[in-house]
């Protein structure tokens, strides 16, 4: 018992100290020791990215403490994602998303931090990307069953894609099934409203807060 | 007489210069760099460098570094509208203009950022027309009443028609070249005639680290041919997009922008281009960009040497803040960074009226701008041996009254020595209350208001005119677009 809380709170420093290394091998080991993975998510590596956001929300932390975290967190639930689905326990994700970096722009770095940590907050992201045409978003929200699809932009020109895809959705009776996000740097809430998409975050964390507000509610177990 | 001395600031050391440029080099031979553009893929594989097609990964061997370097020009010339104007963009001058491409302005009347409209852009052309501090105008504002796919030859064509300066431009998509070349070489009757003297730069930034997108190549292809200078704007953000330190992101930059420099020279051998950038120091706690920090302003002086170490003509965007209104902030980073592009010789330094992080333009700080950039001219011109004895005789004329004011020699100098200033307060505190107990930002609007209001527009001839709108009008309709709106002036 005392070696697993050991193990436990050693899952949520690997996460804090954002070692990547020592997350992904006590992941194993909580396999390898067939431990309950509810619980090993739950008390392990979930308050250590609790922590982390709480370190970040008092300026402890800045964003490269914050990112590595959000990638270790990532790569410890890889380690433990084959045996969730074994156990059909995948439903502990939070939901499904799909995200890129819009087509024309290959801007990709404000994408791939909303993409870390969405998948550090427990969503299963797929991550198509830079210059992602507008028809491979729907082919890969419908094929994985999305429940979010996150569109990035850097540049005025290609944010009008992002008006684009959502005609996309309507014309082909898909827009009820997905809920879209946008953002990037000339994205303002506006413009979403604009557009008739679902939500905007301005940045990585307010988009967390936001995908979990509008993605489906499934519990653990 | 002695010679006057250029005030001038280094920030690295010839040996750190050298090293950087080295393991630029290597980057470029060992890691390479992501060209998405298939004709310049061409162009390298023609030139012998290993491409992949499937990773669309270049290298590039010191060699064909070298060899372009050595072809490309030492300086620059850019022409204004009438082609009798000449600005040689090289050395150590330095031309200051708008800050390019804001998605917003800042509206004096509520103090709230918003979407720019042809009117704004019409003004923007005609207040930097009035600028005698900014040598080059900017297609500075994207206009939101056209249509964005229209917007970069859009700018152009009110840029052109009210502004008389030379133009730095550039494309939002391929296609655009096309109808902007054309307008270009409409001003100065011929493309031949522009490739003698050109009119325009066009900016084509990497995307960090080390790709060239589509576009971007495209436009450096298409300008080398064309004789149009191309501005280079590699814009790692430190430890994000390129690595943290100054050091290793000046690496990458100056990789990126050889990379870029190749692609012209291949296509067009003797291409002017220009060592530019947009980097910044990346704000680890928000995510942002921002422009008026000090370590921006450092890796923007620092490749600028490094540019001048490889004989290139170089630009950088500094004399720009990320405040959000006309505060102290946006005085204290825009003045910074004006002065400092000076000391660094920094030859075109884009930046005027630019704050929220290159996101947003204010007419307000244009004009406030135009002052700054003013005193950095004023600063650079150094401190001048007039006379000799440089004093001594000044004495020995001096009234038992000790009066400077009515020497002769200090109404000689005084206007040659001294620059005026037009916004900056100089009042005494009630002279300022009788005047209203205005702000910069106040006085400069009201100046905007004299400016737009007793001035008459710097138009092209009505010939010309019609004939760039003949080029807006089939760019529009080529696209399917039918109504532009409509241009008032005045």
């Amino acid at each position: 018992m005392e070696s697993k809380d050991r193990l436990l709170a050693a899952m949520t420093a690997a996460i804090v100290e954002g070692d990547r290394a020592a997350a992904e091998a006590l992941a194993a080991k909580a396999l390898a020791e067939s431990l309950d993975l509810h619980e090993v998510i739950e008390k392990g590596y979930i308050p250590g990215i609790q922590k982390v956001g709480a370190l970040w929300e008092s300026g402890e932390y800045f964003l490269p403490e914050l990112i590595s975290s959000a990638e270790c967190m990532k790569a410890a639930l890889a380690v433990l994602k084959p045996a969730l689905a074994a156990a059909r326990a995948e439903a502990f994700l939070r939901g499904k998303v799909v995200i890129g970096t819009i087509e024309g722009d290959i801007h990709d770095i404000g994408k791939n931090l909303v993409a870390s940590m969405l998948s550090a907050n427990g969503f299963d992201v797929l991550d198509l990307g830079a210059d992602v045409k507008l028809a491979r978003f729907i082919e890969a929200a419908e094929e994985t069953g999305a429940d979010l699809i996150c569109l990035s932009s850097l540049l005025t020109t290609t944010m009008l894609n992002q008006r684009r895809l959502i005609e996309m959705l309507k014309e082909r009776g898909l827009r009820g099934r997905f809920k879209v996000l946008v953002g990037g740097a000339p994205v303002t809430r506006k413009w979403a409203e604009d557009i008739g998409a679902d939500g905007y975050g301005e940045n990585a964390l307010a988009a967390v807060k936001l995908a979990v507000a509008l993605g489906p509610k499934r519990r653990l177990g | 007489m002695i010679r006057t001395m250029r005030p001038k600031t280094e920030l690295l050391s010839r040996p750190f210069i050298e090293k950087i440029i080295d393991e630029a080099i290597l980057l470029l031979g060992r890691h390479g760099v992501f060209v998405e553009n298939a004709e310049a893929r061409i162009l390298f594989k023609e030139a012998g460098m290993p491409t992949d097609e499937t990773s669309l990964k270049v290298l590039i061997n010191r060699k064909l570094i070298e060899d372009s370097l050595e072809a490309t020009p030492l300086t620059v010339r850019l022409y204004d509208r009438t082609g009798e104007k000449e600005y040689v963009i090289g050395h150590d001058n330095v031309h200051f203009d708008p800050g390019s491409a804001a998605v917003r302005i800042l509206d004096h009347a509520t103090q709230q950022e918003r979407l720019p409209l042809t009117a704004d852009l019409v003004q923007m052309a005609r207040l930097t027309d009035s600028c005698e501090n900014l040598h080059f105008q900017s297609t500075a504002l994207i206009a939101s009443d056209v249509p964005e796919i229209i917007a970069d030859s859009y700018r152009l064509f009110v840029g052109l028609q009210l502004c008389s300066k030379p133009i730095v431009t550039g494309l939002f998509r391929t296609a655009g070249f096309r109808p902007m070349f054309e307008m270009l070489a409409a001003v100065r009757g011929g493309a031949e005639e522009l490739r003698r003297k050109p009119l325009a730069v066009f900016d084509a930034c990497p995307s960090p680290p080390l790709k060239w997108s589509h576009l971007t190549a495209q436009s450096l292809i298409d300008c080398a041919r064309a004789g149009i200078p191309s501005e280079l704007i590699s814009m790692g953000l430190t430890g994000a997009t390129s690595p943290v330190t100054l050091a290793g992101t000046l690496v990458q930059h100056v990789a990126e922008n050889l990379a870029g420099l190749v692609i012209c020279q291949l296509a067009q051998r003797g291409a002017p281009v220009i060592f530019g950038g947009s980097p910044a120091g990346f704000d680890m706690r928000k995510g942002t960009t921002p422009m008026g920090a000090i370590e921006t302003m450092m890796i923007d002086m620092a490749y600028a040497q490094i540019g001048k170490y490889l004989k290139l003509p170089t630009h950088a965007y500094m004399g720009l803040s990320d405040a959000k209104i006309n505060d102290s902030q946006a005085g204290l980073e825009s003045g910074m960074g004006a002065v400092l592009a000076a000391l660094a010789g920094v030859n075109v330094v884009s930046g005027a009226g630019m704050m929220d992080f290159e996101s947003t333009q204010s007419l307000e700080k244009l004009l406030i701008d135009n002052e700054i950039c003013g005193m950095a001219y004023r600063l650079i011109g150094g401190i001048a041996q007039r006379d000799e004895p440089l004093a001594l005789r000044l004495f020995e004329a001096l009234g038992p009254e000790n009066q400077f004011l009515t020497l002769p020699h200090t109404r000689k100098w005084y206007r040659v020595e001294h620059m005026f200033t037009t916004l900056a307060d100089r009042d005494t505190y009630e002279a300022w209350v009788g005047l209203g107990r205005k702000s910069m930002a106040e006085r400069a609007h009201d100046r905007l208001e004299r400016i737009l209001g007793e001035t008459s527009p710097n138009l092209v001839d009505p010939a010309l005119q019609k004939e760039l709108q003949a080029i807006m009008r089939n760019d529009a309709q080529s696209i399917g677009i039918g109504v532009l709106p409509e241009m008032k002036i005045g």
